[in-house]
C-alpha cells in the first residue's frame, strides 16, 4: 500500500496562489470566531475540563455504558446493531434498504459513512444516495472526497462549485453567485427528500441514560432526512457515547463555538424513539476503536467530538487542504487517528506537523493531540517506517552527535563547504533547504572556537 | 550558582555571535559561566524524527556534561523544551529569558539601546512548551517574559503582527521534509511582520530566526534578524 | 460469536483505567438575554403578529395554534407539508443563552412542519425560558419526547466561500412570538 506524500499534495495544493490565500483566510477566520466565543465565556477552560473527564469517564467504561444505550434505546422502540468493522456495517445498512424496498437514500453529514466508504459500496448495489449537506453534496457531484469534517467543501472557491453545478445539476455555467449556488442546491435536493425510502444520519452523541441520539447541522437536512421517509438509519461510532442528559450541556455549549464560533448549531436534533409507523436503527460500528482503545498514549484521541477546531488552527492543515492527508479524517485529529488504521500508508502524516501545539490548546475535549503526534513519530521509526533517507540521516547524525570528536569536525567541514562551494552547487532540487529560503552563511569560527581563544 | 552554558550545534556552527552575546549577558549580570567543550547537542533533531535510539547516546552526552551544574541556561526555546520537558536531562534548563525573567528576575538593561520599530516572535516550543508566554487560544491576562525583558531597552518600538503567535514553520526536519509547507508558513510569518511595520525580527530562538532570515533573503524583503540575547546584551547594529 | 459480543468482549478488555464521573454544575451566573442571542442566530423577535399581514404572499398556512388560523389541516403524511408556505406552531420552552425554542412532535402534530414549509411561526411563553443549556438539559421534556429539537433561528450554511446563506434547506425564516 503506496504512502500518502503530504508534501508532494502540499506543493500541488500551494501552486493556486487564489485558492491557497483563501483556505487558509477562511479557517483562520473560524479560528478567531472561535476564539470569540470561547473568551465570551468565563468558565470555559473548566467546560473543557468536564468535557474531558466526561469522555475519560466513559471511554473506561465503555462497554457497560454501551449495553445501558442499547438496552434504553430498544426499550424506546429503536432497533440497534453492531458492526465490528466497515463491511459489517455496509452490509447491515443495505440489507435494511433492501428488505425495505429503498432505492433511494437520502444522507445528512456522517463522517463514520465516509470512513466505511458506504456509498460506493451501496451504489454498486442499485442505492441512488444523495448527500444532502451543501458541502458533501458538492463533494458528491465532482467525486471527491470532503476536505475538511465541518466545512466538506472549502478548498472550492465560487466558481469552482459553479463548474460543477453547472456540470451537474444544470445551473447556469456563468453564474456563480453564492445564493444562486445554495439555491439550486436546495431546489434540486427537496423532491429527494420527498421520494426517499430512507434517511440516514450520522450522530454527535449518544446518550446512554435515555437511549437517545443527538445530531447537530445548520441547514436542517439531517432533520428532512429522518423526519419524511419511513425509516432512519443513524450509523454511530461506538465513541460518541456519554452517560447524561446533562452532559449534552457541557457537549453541546463546546461543539459549535468550537467548531464554527456560533453558540450551537441552527438544528440540535434529538431522537429517542421512531414516529408512529416509522423504524430507526441504530448501527453502531467498531471498525477499529475497540482497538484504539487499549492503546496507551493514543486511546485520548477516542475522545474527539469532530469539531474541526483542530483543523482551523493548524497552519499546516490551513496550507496543504484536507485532501492533502489521503484520509477520511485530516489535520491534527487525522494524523494522530490515520496511522492506527493503516501505520504504512500514513506514515508520513505525523511529520506533516510542526508540533506547535495550537491544536492541543483549542481541543474542546483536551485530546493531546501533538503529543500524541510526538509519540506516533517514536512508533513509525520503532517500526521501520520512515524513508530510508530520514532514517540513514538521523542514524548518521546520531553518530556523529554523540561524539564531540566527530562533531566537532562535521561542524569544520560544514564551514568549509558553504564558504568554497559555488551557489548552484548548494541551491540544487536536492536541497530542500534550498528551495525558497537563502541558506545561512558560514562564519569565521565557531562559538566553541571563540571560547577557547577568549576565555 | 553555577550555570553551565548550552549553546545548540547550529548556534555553535553558524551564529557564534548568539552565543558570544548570551555569555556576555550572564556575565554581566554577575552569573559564573562555565562552557563544558564537549558538548554536542541535546538530542531534538533525532528525538522529534522519533528516533530515540538515536538521540539516546546523544542525551547521555548532554547529561554528561551538564550534571554537575545547578542550572543549564540556553538561548533556544526549543532545546530548552526538549531537556526539560520531553526528555527530562537536567530539571533545571531554562531558556534564556525564562532564567533572566523568572530566576534572575532582571528587570533593567542599562546598557542596551535599540532605537528600532521591533517585531517579536517567540517560537511555539517557548510559548506553548515552556510557557514563556500567554497565547490566543486561551483566554487569560497577557504575559510574555521575553517582551517583559525587551520593552525595559531603550528606544525599542514594538509592533505585533495580525497573527502574534502562529507557527513560522520551522519546526526541524519539517523544514526539509515538508519544505513547500514550510517555505509559505515562513513567507507569510515575514510578511506578517513587515506588513505590521518592523525593521527587526527580534526572537529567542535561532532556529525560528534562520528559517525566517532564509525566507526573508529570499523574497528580498527588508527585514533584519537579531536574536534577544544580542539585543539584552547591547548590540547596537 | 455474534458481532456484539465480539466487540463488547474486546472493548471490556481494552478500557483504560478507571476515570471518574465529574459532576456538571449549572453556570448560570451570566444573564442571558434572549432576543439578543435569537436575533445574532437570524431568528427573528416579536411580541405579536398578524401571519398574514407578516407573510403577504403566503397562500398555504398550517397552524397547530388557537391563536393563528391556518387555512389547511394538518395532514397525517409529512409529505403532504411540501407546498406550505408558513407554519405555526407554539414552543415548550426556550434557551436565552443560544435564542433557541424547544419544539417535539406534541407541538409540531408532524415533525416535518418544522423543516419543510418556507417559514415557521414559533410562539412562545416568555416565562418559559430556560437560562442556559444545562438548565434545558435538566427539562423532562427530554426524557418524554420521541424527536426533539432545538431550533436557533432558521436553517443555515456558510459552505461556500464561507458566505452565510439562510434558509439553506430548511425554513427560510424563523420568527418567535414571545406570547
Amino acid at each position: 500500500m503506496k504512502r500518502v506524500d503530504h508534501a508532494e499534495a502540499s506543493s500541488v495544493f500551494l501552486k493556486s496562489k487564489s485558492h491557497a490565500e483563501f483556505h487558509d483566510k477562511r479557517l483562520w477566520d473560524l479560528r478567531q470566531k472561535r476564539d470569540r466565543e470561547a473568551h465570551a465565556i468565563p468558565e470555559w477552560e473548566e467546560l473543557r475540563n468536564l468535557a474531558s473527564a466526561i469522555k475519560e469517564h466513559t471511554l473506561s467504561h465503555l462497554a457497560d455504558y454501551l449495553e445501558q444505550f442499547e438496552r434504553n434505546a430498544i426499550a424506546n422502540g429503536m432497533q440497534v446493531h453492531w458492526a465490528r468493522d466497515a463491511a459489517e456495517h455496509n452490509q447491515i445498512v443495505f440489507d435494511l434498504l433492501e428488505k425495505n424496498g429503498v432505492r433511494v437514500l437520502v444522507k445528512s453529514k456522517s463522517m463514520l459513512t465516509d470512513e466505511c466508504e458506504m456509498r460506493p459500496f451501496l451504489e454498486a448495489r442499485g442505492i441512488e444516495i444523495v448527500e444532502t449537506d451543501l458541502g458533501e453534496r458538492i463533494q458528491q457531484l465532482d467525486d471527491e472526497p470532503p476536505s475538511h469534517i465541518v466545512v466538506p467543501a472549502v478548498h472550492k472557491l465560487r466558481a469552482d462549485v459553479a463548474e460543477v453545478f453547472s456540470r451537474t445539476i444544470g445551473t447556469e455555467k456563468k453564474r456563480s453567485d453564492v445564493p444562486y449556488l445554495a439555491e439550486s442546491q436546495r431546489q434540486h435536493t427537496r423532491p429527494y427528500y420527498l421520494k426517499a425510502g430512507a434517511g440516514m444520519t450520522g450522530a454527535n452523541f449518544a446518550v446512554a441514560e435515555s437511549g437517545s441520539f443527538v445530531v447537530c447541522t445548520n441547514e436542517g437536512n439531517a432533520d428532512l432526512s429522518a423526519n419524511l421517509p419511513a425509516l432512519h438509519i443513524a450509523s454511530i461510532g461506538i465513541e460518541k457515547l456519554i452517560p447524561r442528559l446533562a452532559d449534552l450541556g457541557v457537549f453541546v455549549r463546546m461543539l459549535s463555538r468550537s467548531a464554527l464560533g456560533s453558540p450551537i448549531t441552527q438544528m440540535t436534533s434529538h431522537f429517542r424513539a421512531p414516529r408512529p409507523g416509522s423504524e430507526i436503527h441504530i448501527v453502531l460500528v467498531d471498525n477499529g476503536r475497540s482497538e484504539r482503545l487499549g492503546m496507551e498514549g493514543f486511546w485520548p484521541s477516542l475522545k474527539c467530538i469532530r469539531c474541526g477546531a483542530c483543523m482551523n488552527t493548524c497552519p499546516v492543515y490551513r496550507r496543504s487542504g484536507g485532501l492533502s492527508y489521503g484520509a477520511t479524517y485530516s489535520g491534527p485529529i487525522g494524523v494522530i487517528v490515520d496511522p492506527a488504521f493503516n501505520l504504512r500508508k500514513y506514515s508520513a502524516l505525523p511529520f506533516a506537523s510542526t508540533l506547535n501545539g495550537s491544536c492541543t490548546r483549542v481541543c474542546p475535549v483536551k485530546i493531546d493531540i501533538h503529543d500524541q503526534i510526538y509519540r506516533w513519530r517514536k512508533v513509525i521509526a520503532e517500526r521501520n517506517q520512515l524513508p530510508m533517507v530520514k532514517k540513514e540521516a538521523m542514524r548518521m547524525a546520531g553518530k556523529v552527535l554523540s561524539s564531540p570528536k566527530l562533531y566537532r569536525m562535521a561542524v569544520k567541514a560544514a564551514q568549509a563547504g558553504l564558504d568554497y562551494l559555488p551557489r548552484s552547487m548548494i541551491y540544487n532540487p536536492l536541497n530542500a533547504w534550498g528551495k525558497q529560503r537563502e541558506v545561512p552563511k558560514a562564519p569565521k569560527q565557531s562559538f566553541r572556537d571563540w571560547y577557547v581563544k577568549n576565555r | 550558582m553555577k550555570v553551565g552554558l548550552f549553546i545548540p550545534c547550529y548556534v555553535d556552527a553558524f551564529f557564534p555571535e548568539i552565543g558570544i552575546a548570551t555569555l556576555e549577558l550572564l556575565e554581566r549580570l554577575g552569573v559564573k559561566v562555565s562552557y563544558p567543550l564537549d558538548q554536542t547537542c541535546c538530542g531534538q533533531p533525532m528525538a522529534n524524527s522519533g528516533c530515540h535510539e538515536d538521540a539516546a547516546p546523544v542525551e547521555r552526552l548532554f547529561v554528561k556534561n551538564f550534571a554537575k551544574f545547578d542550572h543549564v541556561v540556553t538561548p533556544s526555546g526549543s532545546c530548552a523544551h526538549h531537556v526539560r520537558e520531553r526528555a527530562k536531562l537536567h530539571r533545571k534548563t531554562f531558556e534564556l529569558t525564562e532564567f533572566l525573567h523568572d530566576v534572575l528576575e532582571v528587570r533593567e538593561f542599562p546598557w542596551a539601546k535599540f532605537p528600532h520599530k521591533v517585531g517579536l516572535h517567540v517560537s511555539c516550543a517557548g510559548l506553548r512548551g515552556l510557557g514563556l508566554g500567554s497565547t490566543s487560544e486561551i483566554a487569560g491576562p497577557a504575559f510574555s517574559k521575553p517582551l517583559a525583558l525587551l520593552s525595559k531597552v531603550k528606544g525599542v518600538q514594538i509592533v505585533k503582527p495580525a497573527r502574534p503567535d502562529e507557527c513560522c514553520g520551522f519546526g526541524g526536519t519539517f523544514s526539509v521534509t515538508e519544505e513547500p509547507v514550510s517555505a509559505r508558513m515562513g513567507c507569510d510569518k515575514v510578511n506578517d511582520h513587515l506588513a505590521a511595520g518592523a525593521e527587526y525580527i527580534v526572537t529567542p530562538d535561532p532556529s525560528c530566526m534562520m528559517h525566517q532570515k532564509g525566507c526573508a533573503e529570499r523574497l528580498g524583503l527588508k527585514l533584519k534578524f537579531i536574536h534577544i540575547a544580542q539585543v539584552l546584551n547591547g548590540a547596537r547594529p | 460469536m455474534t458481532s456484539r459480543v465480539d466487540i463488547l468482549t474486546r472493548v471490556r478488555r481494552n478500557q483504560p483505567a478507571a476515570v471518574a464521573l465529574p459532576e456538571v454544575p449549572l453556570f448560570d451566573a451570566v444573564v442571558h438575554d434572549f432576543k439578543f442571542n435569537l436575533e445574532r442566530m437570524g431568528g427573528e423577535f416579536a411580541t405579536s403578529i398578524d401571519v398574514r399581514k407578516k407573510f403577504p404572499q403566503a397562500k398555504v398556512i398550517v397552524s397547530t395554534v388557537p391563536e393563528v388560523e391556518g387555512n389547511r389541516t394538518l395532514p397525517d403524511d409529512p409529505r403532504q407539508l411540501e407546498d406550505v408556505d408558513v407554519g405555526v406552531v407554539r414552543a415548550r420552552f426556550g434557551v436565552a443563552e443560544t435564542g433557541s425554542v424547544w419544539l417535539s412532535e406534541r407541538e409540531f402534530g408532524v415533525n416535518a412542519l418544522g423543516f419543510l414549509p418556507q417559514h415557521l411561526v414559533v410562539l412562545l411563553d416568555p416565562k418559559a425560558i430556560e437560562p442556559n443549556l444545562h438548565h434545558a438539559y435538566r427539562h423532562p421534556a427530554f426524557r418524554e419526547a420521541r424527536y426533539a429539537v432545538l431550533m436557533s433561528g432558521p436553517s443555515a450554511t456558510a459552505d461556500i466561500e464561507g458566505i452565510l446563506v439562510r434558509g439553506a434547506q430548511g425554513i427560510r425564516s424563523l420568527t418567535v412570538v414571545a406570547c
